[in-house]
């Protein structure tokens, strides 16, 4: 698509100098301005955008919060109040980092739905969309170790609990947990090194958020066709079009965000990270961020031995697993129909496994008693079901729609649609002035 | 594709390993300090002994110290308590060791085996929930010993665990009444 030619010609002298030495203008045009996106792309496709909007969001207030926290078990809790009450525009840019997190993940889970939906992970952009299952790890990483900063009691009980996971290996477990920890329980020595590495994270995010976007250049965008791009009839450059249509959504985007910051700030946030971390005394319900929860609750959904495996190696496979499984999903999928919108059956199932996990997230905030894990042990059944049965099972069944013959067919009909002949002349030359996106 | 590659090693093809060889030796042996420093230090490996007075600990009271960054249950029980404690069957255990340093590591999880030695009604164990970590909270759950919040874990009398995702007993450290009310823990 965008590789081999380029269409980028420098009209200034110095321009055309620095072009000749170091074409960085020529990359950056061929990328964002010249690129050849699908005409078709819905609001579904702006998510990336608003992530590295994001991205950019929380490297920034990060960086000026960084300025003012102590990364010190005796001093953090009181530096962030004091970045609270006493920093200029402190609690500002505190509430914009921790509600940032939440939004990221928003943005994020959107962005993941819209590739599950429309089967972008699919051949050719397996690496494409590996390099984004990377990014999510490394996302989850990064939020954990940031939301232990502040060093209240849920920072510290969740990162017993998290950095207990590794205990969970035979023989190896300790001595990692104690790797991690730097001590035999969570203390100085941790939020030290969570710090560190917390301001470490982000710029390795960006790294890969490079190389997913390189690799997106290579491959060119799916659309909601599923169909690949077939002529130039199909496309419209980036900049205007993805450009000013990006540009809306993060404008709405950022109402919501600002609609949070400014009027609910501590909405999703847990009030007992206000009370400063206590070793002896853990908070009588433990929950993690909102955006963890579906693997919550399938960590605590295996309350029983599974042969050797005891049921807390068990909880902590399964909830690695739910994770590990999605990077084999171009391999799982065996439909050849790309788009969820022409495969009758599996919209189904897709929809049921959202709810399955909007459910599972619902359980990882109750309380483990009574019913609830059982109700998580189903959920959990059900997620693996899905991505190990059902996805490939159906794939080799199911009769998929009738797929449009191109891009420019789904969106223009088919008089005008089939890039092949210029003969019409004035109709498709007018349709090609006057793009529109079908949402 | 050369003609000339002949099956017998030269003094070359000795030198490219060795030096390779050395070289490896050399790379993991610079980075082993980058992964050790996150290892605790000396001072905090260094165990500390403690002695706590539970002259003030009545029957049916618990406190709870700090050693080692974790907290210890010291628990007078009640009668009650220990008799529901003896007569639970072994093979109804989810973890039968008893998990006593004081005692053999196959040492079978009997109330005698997890209790004070002569003092069957003290228990004193580390306090940390043995599935990820939590503080559990006394005299709760089914089996009216503790009850972890953050996972469901119960344990009964003798902190054995009963029910929920934690695989093992609750640990009881090394200890000894040097009085009748002063525990040496560690």
């Amino acid at each position: 698509m965008s590789a081999g030619h380029s269409s980028y010609v420098p009209s200034q002298g110095p321009m055309r100098w620095l072009d000749a030495r170091l074409p960085l203008p020529r990359l950056l045009y061929d990328s964002f301005v010249a690129f050849p996106v699908p005409r078709n792309l819905n609001y579904a496709y702006t998510f990336g955008g608003i992530l590295a909007l994001m991205l950019a969001v929380q490297i920034i207030s990060g960086v000026v919060l960084a300025m003012h926290y102590a990364a010190n078990a005796s001093l953090a809790f009181n530096s962030v109040e004091s970045i609270m009450r006493d920093v200029n525009w402190g609690w500002l840019l505190r509430y914009m980092h921790a509600n940032g997190a939440s939004f990221f993940f928003i943005a994020v889970y959107l962005h993941m739905f819209r590739n599950f939906y429309y089967g972008s992970y699919k051949a050719p952009r397996e690496v494409l969309y590996i390099l984004g299952v990377v990014i999510f790890l490394l996302m989850m990483a990064t939020a954990f170790m940031g939301y232990v900063l502040p060093w209240g009691q849920m920072s510290f009980w969740g990162a017993t609990v998290i950095t207990g996971f590794f205990t969970a290996f035979p023989f190896i477990g300790d001595p990692i947990q104690q790797l991690l920890l730097g001590g035999f329980a969570v203390d100085n020595a941790t939020l030290n090194r969570f710090f560190a590495l917390h301001y470490l994270l982000p710029f390795m995010i960006a790294g890969v958020v490079i190389l997913h976007i390189w690799a997106l250049h290579v491959t060119g965008q799916t659309n909601p066709t599923g169909v690949e791009i077939k002529s130039d009839r199909d496309t419209v450059p980036f900049t205007p079009h993805a450009t000013v249509k990006d540009g809306l959504a993060m404008v709405v985007f950022l109402l919501v965000f600002a609609y949070f910051i400014f009027y609910m700030p501590n909405f999703l946030g847990h009030a007992d990270n206000y009370v400063p971390a206590n070793a002896l005394k853990t908070p009588a319900h433990i929950v993690p961020e909102w955006y963890f929860l579906p693997f919550y609750a399938m960590l605590r959904a295996i309350t029983f031995n599974i042969g050797p495996i005891d049921s807390k190696l068990g909880g902590v496979l399964v909830m690695f697993g739910s994770i590990i499984v999605l990077f084999f999903l171009p391999w799982l999928d065996t439909s050849r129909v790309r788009s969820t919108a022409f495969r009758p059956i599996y919209k189904i199932f897709f929809w049921i496994m959202i709810v399955d996990v909007i459910i599972l997230g619902w359980l990882g905030s109750r309380p483990a008693e009574g019913i609830y894990p059982t109700l998580a042990l189903i959920g959990t059944i059900y997620y693996f079901a899905h991505w190990l049965i059902i996805l490939p099972v159906v794939g080799l069944i199911e009769t998929p729609r009738r797929l449009p013959a191109s891009i420019s067919e789904a969106v223009l009909g088919p008089d005008l649609g089939v890039g092949t002949g210029t003969g019409k002349g004035a109709p498709p030359a007018r349709a090609g002035a006057a793009p529109h996106n079908v949402a | 594709m050369s003609v000339n590659e002949t099956a017998e090693p030269t003094r070359r093809d000795f030198l490219y390993i060795a030096t390779g060889a050395v070289g490896a030796v050399g790379a993991v042996s610079a980075l082993w300090p980058f992964i050790d420093q996150m290892n605790p230090d000396a001072a905090t490996l260094a165990l500390a002994s403690i002695d706590v007075d539970v002259s003030q600990v009545a029957e049916g009271q618990s406190i709870t110290a700090k050693w080692r960054g974790k907290p210890v249950f010291i628990r007078q029980r009640t009668d009650e308590e220990v008799q529901s404690a003896k007569e639970v069957k072994l093979d109804e255990l989810k973890d039968p060791v008893a998990r006593n340093a004081n005692l053999p590591s196959d040492a079978p999880a009997t109330d005698e085996n997890r209790s004070a030695p002569g003092k069957e009604k003290w228990l004193v164990m580390v306090g940390v929930c043995t599935h990820l970590g939590c503080i559990p909270l006394g005299e709760s759950g089914d089996f009216g010993g503790w009850f972890c919040p953050c996972h469901g874990s119960e344990y009964d009398t003798a902190g054995r665990i009963r029910q929920g995702p934690a695989p093992e007993n609750m640990a009881v450290p090394a200890f000894e009444f040097t009085s009748d009310t002063t525990v040496r823990i560690g």
